[in-house]
């Protein structure tokens, strides 16, 4: 499956890429899936997702749980908790 | 009148009131949120998500005009870099009571640190660069309107 990643803050920086579109392996069902999977795949994202609870995520515009599921999702952006105001 | 705005843009306190003015109200209330320069910092960053930053500012703004009775509601916020007191975000509430005007104006800059997509990276003048993390404080603060 085709997806659209997104990435934020200090995630965007340690990615060194702001987006990519990737193609996942059939074990990538929810948010948490994926996260695992990319912190697994290479040494940027190892130093951007080894602790996954610092990790937020939104599917096609609204916050999502590591529970989400993928399915049929175009893009998901994955950031940090949000710092505004 | 509701007037929201996410931009890179020096935010232009005087055309803002100008603008939210026109008509006249009974009460107003306003917040204006500046870069501060403690630690010798030379610049804030706000990383922002386009889409998501603004319907997370267009919702809050809706959902303090659901609450209270307000004439007129200005959200502005700044993204992207900033150096040390420049405006980041400006609030600016009018009701007929002053009560309400109050109550929403604090409401949304309550809200504005938990609930919007934004993110904040400070730069120091020995060359530090760290993101801001998130305050528990903030979290009971912007809880507290769910009560």
């Amino acid at each position: 499956m085709a997806l659209e990643i997104a990435y934020f803050a200090w995630v965007r920086e340690r990615m060194g890429v702001a987006d990519e579109t990737v193609d996942l392996p059939a074990s990538v069902t929810n948010v948490s899936s994926l996260v695992a999977w990319l912190a697994a795949r290479d040494a940027r994202g190892q130093g951007a997702f080894a602790e996954p609870h610092r990790i937020r995520a939104a599917i096609d515009g609204v916050m999502m749980g590591p529970d989400a599921p993928l399915v049929g999702a175009k893009e998901v952006a994955l950031f940090p908790p949000v710092t505004g105001g | 009148m509701i007037r929201v705005a996410v931009q890179p843009e020096v935010i232009d306190i005087a055309a803002e009131l100008d603008l939210h003015d026109a008509g006249g109200h009974g009460a107003s209330a306003s917040f204006i949120g500046r870069v501060r320069g403690d630690g010798d910092l030379t610049e804030l960053f706000l990383d922002h998500h386009p889409a998501m930053t603004a319907a997370g500012l267009a919702d809050l703004a809706h959902a303090a005009a659901d609450r209270w009775q307000l004439s007129a509601l200005t959200l502005i916020h700044r993204v992207g870099a900033m150096v040390p007191g420049e405006t980041i975000v400006f609030v600016l509430t009018s009701s007929p009571h002053r009560a309400e005007a109050l109550a929403a104006c604090e409401f949304m800059i309550d809200r504005l640190k938990t609930d919007v997509m934004l993110w904040k990276r400070e730069t120091f003048a020995d060359g530090q660069v760290r993101w801001v993390e998130p305050r528990e404080g903030d979290e009971a603060r912007a809880e507290k309107w769910s009560q």
